[in-house]
């Protein structure tokens, strides 16, 4: 059952900001495989809406002369796995829109409504977190960039103030260039599944085989999605190797905030952060040019 | 079996219906005038109702009327898909009324709407107020069954609802006697049927004041009469009609929605009304498969002879009786026919809990003692240092065997060449070697090889009446319509009936058209789809039948070409001389004179009752081999190979799908899918496809089977069981192939990574080592 008010399906940026403008309560639907679940639930009732579905700026993947990476807010998932530029810069944002739900989903579902979901599952933002992405968030009164990383207030909640709309990721090419990066999602199912724990990494490695960057993110492991800030302190400067790994992974536990849930325990999930980022910055070692690991 | 239409891979007869979607199920008709009908359901486990204001519910526009326990018939009844015991004593247990005045899990039914639509429904459930004295949520067996507990249903004085075991020989002389006694405890899950299918119906009163419902059921003729019971109304007053069905797997073989949609209808002046369950009140609402608890202790000798074993299980049937302890008692009835136990004491107990309603579900019980008994056998063969297949060729049972509690015998039985055909296809013996080598080399993922057997019936004979009824009229052209009792609900039983008939009669498949509605008031009388008796039981009622009308035209072609009936025989629709195989006349030229030669004319028909006492066992093993990350605690199906006796295979390609669904029914079962309750409130956590983990076709390995074809005496074409068996012996094979990978005997199911985790850390797995391996 869907109770829906009202619903405006907007042609261009400028006219969703005015309606946002005009009524902050609407809602911003875009593949609406969130939003009507959660009407279907009951938990969304007599909603106003606003479609941002037919606005094809929206959808665009690019990249500009500075070599920032922009993704449009309604891209799908089905896009970023699809397209070159992704394939080619950032890799590991195709590798987390591939385990999003199944086929159909992955045709319907935008990375920005991902995103405003505020879902601490959402497989697109560890991707983006150790992507360092900024989002661009449009109001009638300007623009405003914000961090991923600051946009993440608590469960299903995000930093998207009332008339604002989220347009682009953007990603600095200081944040991919020489980066390995890979995301592992560990889901009961294969697909049409929820993330227990998402670990995306990516690193940069000197030619000396000494890690020079490494950057990790953790899904489920907490409220929102985090950034293992105290796990990516210690590598700089260290070799790769087994040893070095296996404490890097120890240290990312440091940054989590895992629960018990009927998913799975917090001790399980720490047992996995510690396992899982390993497996990730190995493969992401392999990526990066820096080791061999098989 | 000249004409080869049995055995066959065939194509099922409704195919392109369903492939194109001109293939009709409930939930796609539509009368004029249709009203939606809605249910009230408790948000408490066990409370009782003190009071229901309604008023505010009936006043909202587009509200046609509230159905409470307080205006629908209170008549206490039994919901379980059985035939009527004439015996009062040997019924199934009554505990259900339409409407409830005391809540008994998360998601009983307290009240009702009728509406115009479904948002007003919807709405107006809100505006129901009702207000409630909670009780204690008895949410375990545990609780359930602790001295002063409150009762489930006061009127049963207990919240037992069933302890009838049996025993065979002097048990506690042979255990003392043994060289080994072993014993284990094991637990398996509720999971549920998820049928494509919700549960749906819509009733209507007819023009002759007949109460009408149509419905997604595998029991149309059950449910008559328990509609009428539960109405209090004379049964033929009742008329029930099933159209294509979306899948049962035994939650439909029960009486959920329609006594509530025919008090529906009633109170609406006899409009339609749709009664449609989502998905998340289909997944608590109707039937789950029961959680049981089983500790088993088994007397062997030094020679690996099983002599005796105990079972005492401990049943969680929910709420409400429903299949109840027929459940315990089936399953506990069905292994004896595998292995050859001196003695047995077998000591079911079901017990009623606040949970959703458990009932029938394919292979009705033995599942759980499968699980139990298969994974108890691997604990001794590695106690022992037998290999498990070693152990097992040493006890099976043989062809002649006597079930000593009802003299029912073995009469075909391929269990070894099942069990030497699955070694081979997994390469046992080679493979049990070189992963032992392999996993010693500490990786972190281990490879492990396990098996597990089972026997089955067809059917429920002698616990059951197993009565099938089948009409055949032939047509004006030489074609005939087959009428049957019994329901396709996916299974492929039109079709193999047709070829049945066909076979029998000497006809093409084309020329049988299945009338695959069944309507009460048309249809013969079978008791339905469950047990895996179609093929067998109805099977024989068809057999009767072809055989009656072929005899009828055989007798017709005497008559009007003066050549005596038993020189003549019908081959490809045509009447032939036995001896020379020589055509007389086609079959349609019979067939028109028997409508219009002005002397002879008497169009031929035969309506026949098959009542079939006997009950053929089916046998079969599972192999697989599977791959353990024993630091995530996830399990890869490498290689599943399921092997079945099941006597002559009807029709291969369907048979192939049952076992293919039956597997996968199983992965789920061994794996990952478990309804899961707040264990303080009983209020269900995952009755959604979402967070329940029923496996997708990604997490489905290619399925590998065969059969071996042993011929079975009564069956009428040789056949037995297969629709529910090839759901046995996965879980436990599974489970034994993690034990051989890991050395770590898990013994309660679902395996999910959680639990394996648990498990792998307890014994010391986890500790040291970091060797990580990319994926």
């Amino acid at each position: 059952m869907y109770l829906i008010d009202d619903y405006i399906e907007a042609d261009s940026v400028d006219e969703a900001v005015n309606l946002l403008a005009d009524n902050p309560e609407r809602l911003i639907i875009a593949g609406g495989t969130d939003l009507l679940i959660k009407m279907r639930d009951g938990i969304l009732e007599n909603v106003q809406m606003v479609g941002i579905r037919r606005i094809e700026p929206l959808r665009k993947i690019e990249k500009d002369e500075q070599n920032v990476i922009s993704i449009g807010a309604m891209a799908t998932f089905n896009d970023l796995v699809r397209s070159e530029l992704v394939q080619n810069n950032i890799p590991i944002m195709a590798e987390a829109a591939m385990t999003v739900g199944g086929p159909q989903i992955r045709e319907m579902a935008t990375v920005g409504g991902n995103l405003c979901n505020g879902m601490p599952s959402a497989d697109s933002a560890p991707a983006l977190l150790v992507l360092n992405a900024r989002l661009k968030l449009l109001s009638k009164s300007g623009v405003r960039l914000a961090p991923l990383q600051e946009f993440y207030l608590r469960p299903g909640k995000v930093d998207l103030r009332p008339g604002e709309l989220l347009t682009e990721i953007l990603i600095s090419k200081e944040d991919y260039l020489n980066f390995g990066g890979c995301y592992i999602k560990f889901a009961p199912r294969k697909a049409m599944d929820l993330a227990i724990l998402g670990v995306a990494v990516t690193c940069r490695i000197r030619v000396t085989g000494i890690f020079d960057l490494v950057r990790i993110a953790l899904g489920v492991a907490g409220p929102t999605p985090l950034r293992c800030e105290i796990a990516e302190n210690f590598p700089p400067g260290k070799p790769v190797n087994d040893s070095i790994i296996a404490e890097i992974g120890r240290l990312a536990v440091k940054s989590s905030r895992a629960r018990d849930s009927q998913r799975a325990s917090k001790e399980f999930r720490e047992h996995l952060v510690v396992e899982l980022t390993q497996r990730a910055l190995k493969s992401a070692c392999n990526r990066a040019g820096g080791i061999s690991y098989d | 079996m000249a004409s080869g239409i049995i055995g066959a891979s065939l194509p099922r007869l409704d195919a392109m219906a369903k492939v194109t979607g001109k293939a009709k199920y409930t939930g796609d008709y539509f009368l004029a005038d249709m009203l939606v009908g809605k249910i009230l359901r408790s948000p408490y486990a066990h409370a009782r109702v003190i009071n229901i204001e309604t008023s505010e519910a009936e006043a909202l526009p587009g509200v046609e009327a509230v159905l409470t326990h307080e205006n629908v018939p209170g008549n206490i009844y039994a919901t379980a898909g059985h035939p009527h015991s004439l015996d009062p004593e040997r019924g199934d247990v009554a505990d259900k009324t339409i409407l409830t005045s005391k809540a008994r899990f998360v998601g009983d039914e307290i009240a009702a709407v009728v509406a115009v639509d479904e948002i007003t429904a919807a709405r107006a459930l809100k505006l129901i107020k009702v207000e409630y004295e909670m009780l204690e949520a008895l949410l375990s067996t545990e609780a359930a069954l602790r001295e002063g507990a409150p009762l489930v249903h006061d009127e049963r004085g207990s919240n037992i609802a069933g302890s009838a075991g049996y025993h065979v020989g002097d048990i506690d002389s042979v255990m003392q006697q043994a060289d080994f006694i072993f014993s284990d405890e094991f637990e398996t899950g509720i999971v549920q049927h998820c049928a494509l299918e919700n549960h749906v119906s819509y009733a209507y009163i007819d023009e002759d004041e007949r109460i009408v419902i149509v419905s997604s059921t595998q029991i149309p003729h059950i449910a008559r009469r328990i509609v009428g019971q539960a109405l209090g109304l004379p049964w033929g007053r009742i008329r029930i009609i099933k159209p294509y069905v979306g899948g049962g797997f035994g939650g439909k073989q029960d009486v959920c929605l329609e006594p509530l949609n025919a008090a529906m209808t009633m109170a609406v002046g006899g409009r339609p009304v749709k009664l449609e369950l989502t998905r998340e009140e289909y997944m608590i609402g109707t039937r789950t498969r029961h959680s049981v608890k089983l500790k088993l202790k088994t007397a062997v000798s030094n020679e690996g002879k099983l002599l005796a074993i105990q079972v005492d299980a401990v049943s969680n049937t929910g709420a409400y009786a429903s299949h109840g302890h027929s459940v315990m008692l089936a399953g506990g009835s069905k292994f004896k026919y595998l292995y050859n136990f001196d003695a047995i004491r077998y000591m079911p107990r079901t017990v009623y809990t606040n949970l959703p309603v458990a009932g029938a579900m394919r292979a009705y019980g033995s599942p759980q003692i499968a699980f139990a008994l298969e994974s108890h056998l691997d604990n001794i063969a590695v106690k022992l240092d037998i290999d498990p297949v070693e152990l097992r060729l040493k006890n099976f049972n043989r062809v002649g065997y006597k079930d000593p509690n009802t003299g029912n015998q073995i009469l075909s039985c391929g269990v070894r060449e099942c069990v030497e055909r699955g070694k081979e296809l997994i390469d046992w013996d080679k493979k049990r070697q070189s992963f032992k080598e392999k996993n010693e080399r500490g990786s972190h993922k281990k490879r492990g090889l396990g098996m597990a057997c089972f026997s089955y019936g067809t059917g429920t004979y002698p616990a059951g009446l197993e009565v099938a009824g089948a009409r055949i009229i032939l047509n004006q052209d030489g074609s005939v319509q087959l009428q049957i009792g019994a329901t396709e609900i996916g299974q492929g039983s039109d079709t193999v009936f047709a070829q049945m008939a066909a076979e029998t009669m000497g006809i093409p498949m084309g020329m049988v058209n299945v009338v695959s509605t069944q309507d009460t008031d048309i249809s013969p009388f079978d008791t339905g789809s469950y047990a895996s008796r179609q093929t067998y039981i109805t099977g024989m009622a068809i057999r009767k039948a072809a055989g009656e009308v072929k005899n009828k035209i055989l007798e017709f072609a005497r008559r009007i070409s003066d050549l005596p009936a038993d020189c003549l025989e019908i081959a490809d629709a045509n009447i032939i001389l036995k001896d020379s195989g020589s055509i007389i006349m086609p079959v349609a030229a019979v067939a028109l004179q028997s409508y219009y030669d002005r002397q002879n004319s008497e169009p031929i028909t035969a309506d026949i009752s098959n009542n079939a006492r006997v009950n053929a066992i089916s046998f079969g093993t599972t192999f697989v081999e599977v791959e353990v990350d024993i630091k995530t605690g996830q399990i890869e199906i490498i290689e599943i190979f399921n092997v079945h006796d099941s006597g002559k295979i009807i029709n291969r390609q369907l048979a192939e799908g049952q076992v293919h669904g039956a597997v996968s029914m199983a992965l789920g079962y061994a794996l990952s899918e478990e309804l899961l309750f707040d264990n303080k409130t009983g209020k269900p956590l995952n009755n959604n496809l979402l967070d329940y983990k029923l496996p997708t076709i990604l997490d489905t390995p290619v399925i590998g089977l065969d059969f071996i074809e042993t011929f079975e005496p009564t069956g009428p074409y040789g056949n037995k069981a297969l629709g529910e068996p090839p759901t046995i012996s996965p879980a436990p094979a599974i489970r034994n192939a993690v034990f051989d990978a890991t050395g770590v005997a898990i013994n309660r199911i679902p395996i999910r990574p959680q639990l394996a985790f648990e498990k792998f850390k307890a014994a010391g797995l986890l500790e040291g080592g970091d060797q990580v391996v990319p994926d």
